[in-house]
């Protein structure tokens, strides 16, 4: 069973509100080695025009996962995981996501195609905060392996 | 022109880090006996971490302000074997900026690591003014 392609152009419901935690994003830092005072010391980044401390710019990965999973979830979809591999990202940024933001997702399948026995789905995911303020746009390809 | 290149190590502990941090426990990023069941070579790096190591670089050519990039975006070309040793792999980025409409550049990035490109058509757009020159 492979993706169907008649899913082009579906919208998931938004994801439950996920709330951007200081800690969470300091953990993040240090995990990719960003020491920066800004993702760590909420004073370094309100001295820079922040409420709080700033995440680094592929933190967002941790927010569309959300969406993925709602993917992986829905049968219609034909997603198998076990067979995917990340083939493409990219975010376009309206403005750094900072803790303390309450952010929720809509994904958007906007692709898929088949070569070689291969499945290709793209998904543009709106990365947003409760109110409706637009933060990052997320577009990822993932690979389906024959 | 040209940007400072810059240079990471990877070992199976960051790996490890990086996995609880962005919630990603894929297997094949940590166990050798699932890596290599499903054909890997051995344990590999999260695409995505080296998509960040790539943003440490550009977030530093752009003095340290993730507000100045706009966008940021690339294609996972090959993946990252990581031998579980103290050593692991090395990554090395290096940036060219070319100048876009108003006050923003794009910088092509590339990212190497033992001789070959594991990024392809990897580009950030920023402002130009946060640049260091």
């Amino acid at each position: 069973m492979g993706l169907n392609p008649g899913y082009v152009g579906h919208t998931y419901p938004a994801t439950a509100v996920y709330v951007v935690g200081r800690e969470k994003i300091r953990e993040f830092a240090t995990a990719i080695g960003a020491t920066e005072a800004i993702h760590h010391d909420p004073e370094a980044a309100v001295a820079s025009g922040y409420l709080d401390v700033v995440a680094p710019a592929t933190f967002a990965i941790a927010l569309t996962a959300t969406a993925v999973e709602q993917m992986i979830a829905d049968p219609e979809l034909g997603l198998d995981f076990s067979r995917v591999v990340h083939g493409e990202q990219k975010f376009a940024y309206a403005r750094p996501i900072q803790a303390g933001d309450r952010l929720v997702c809509e994904a958007t399948v906007t692709d898929i195609t088949e070569r070689a026995g291969n499945g290709f789905l793209t998904t543009t995911t709106q990365i947003k905060t409760e109110l409706g303020e637009l933060v990052v746009t997320a577009t990822q390809k993932l690979v389906v392996r024959a | 022109m040209s940007l400072e290149p810059q240079t990471y190590r990877i070992t199976r502990a960051d790996l490890v880090r990086y996995a609880g941090a962005s919630g990603d426990f894929n297997p094949i990023h940590w166990s050798d006996r699932v890596a290599t069941a499903v054909g890997l070579p051995g344990v590999i790096a999260h695409g995505m971490f080296t998509m960040a190591l790539a943003g440490r670089a550009v977030t530093a050519w752009v003095s340290g302000d993730p507000s100045a990039i706009t966008e940021f975006t690339t294609r996972f070309a090959r993946p990252i074997v990581v031998p579980d040793d103290d050593n692991g792999a090395e990554l090395t980025v290096t940036g060219v900026i070319k100048p876009l409409e108003g006050d923003f550049a794009q910088i092509d990035v590339t990212a190497v690591c033992a001789g070959e490109k594991v990024l392809a058509g990897a580009k950030a757009v920023v402002r130009a003014s946060a640049l260091r020159s």
